[in-house]
């Protein structure tokens, strides 16, 4: 899932530098980023469901429900599975659960950042 | 005492920091100001950020590195957004190579942080957040109409139990 382009192995500390925890799961993100798709995410979290039973539910075309499937399964939030001649989207829960888990270390992260602020404002102290 | 709360929504993948400091608010905005008082404190201790490039201005770019344990570098570039000195700030947040060149592969987010005074003490407001400049400006621009949301949430929270 860490997808760090040209800059070789990242190791396990790394991931809490900067952006790179938030990089990590870009994917992820971005396929949360959609109110459908958030929906079609409920939806087959609790029933996996055909591309075609899921266009029913949404006032927009089949093509575009497709779209958004496709952008879930790229970022591993829903797994295709043939079911007789049928092919079910299924959620992921471990991708939605890896997502919350980033924004956990996104508020660690700034945690520590609002803590060094507050310590570099107390070192300067009071010149007078 | 630095007083702070963080509110986290998944939906959103956005997350908002409010941070109280006893300081005034120039002191504040001078930790986002001063690249020499900014690595103090963007990097973890384990992996110190340096300043190269440092331009607080519409349009301006901020470049940096952090320096891990062994001495590898990881580059980050902020493109200027928005600024108003001394209260607000939005930049877009991106990967770099050593160049200071935007790594197309990786994601870009959004950081927008604003500061108020009261009484001597400062609050800071800071979003972050994975989407476009566009998406950002939606977010801020629903501010109030999102206040609203929770407060409702909180309701429905009660009408529960």
């Amino acid at each position: 899932m860490i997808a760090l382009a040209g800059s070789g192995v990242l190791n396990a500390s790394a991931l809490t530098y900067n952006q790179v925890v938030v990089g990590s799961v870009d994917q992820l993100f971005s396929g949360l980023a959609d109110p459908t798709r958030r929906d079609i995410l409920r939806r087959c979290a609790i029933n996996a469901s055909s591309v075609s039973r899921l266009a029913e539910a949404y006032p927009m075309s089949f093509a575009a429900v497709q779209k958004h499937v496709a952008v879930l399964e790229r970022a591993g939030l829903v797994a295709k599975e043939r079911r007789g001649r049928e092919t079910l989207v299924r959620t992921e829960a471990a991708a939605v659960a890896r997502a919350r888990r980033a924004l956990d270390e996104l508020e660690d992260l700034w945690r520590g950042r609002v803590a060094r602020m507050s310590e570099v404002l107390s070192e300067e102290g009071n010149p007078q | 005492m630095t007083v702070i709360t963080v509110d986290k929504d998944l939906d959103a993948c956005t997350l908002t920091i409010v941070a109280e400091f006893d300081a005034p608010l120039e002191r504040v905005w001078d930790l986002w100001a001063d690249p020499r008082k900014l690595e103090r404190w963007w990097g973890p201790p384990m992996a110190p950020a340096t300043f190269e490039r440092h331009e607080l201005e519409p349009g301006g770019t901020v470049t940096y590195f952090m320096t891990s344990p062994e001495g590898e570098r990881f580059y980050g570039v902020w493109h200027v957004v928005a600024v108003d000195p001394p209260r607000s700030l939005h930049v877009e947040d991106s990967f770099a190579d050593a160049d200071g060149k935007v790594n197309p592969d990786m994601p870009t987010g959004q950081m927008h942080m604003r500061l108020a005074e009261d009484n001597g003490r400062t609050r800071m407001e800071l979003i972050s957040v994975n989407a476009t400049k566009e998406e950002m400006q939606q977010l801020l621009d629903m501010g109030a109409a999102e206040g609203m949301q929770q407060a409702i949430a909180q309701m429905d929270a009660l009408l529960v139990e």
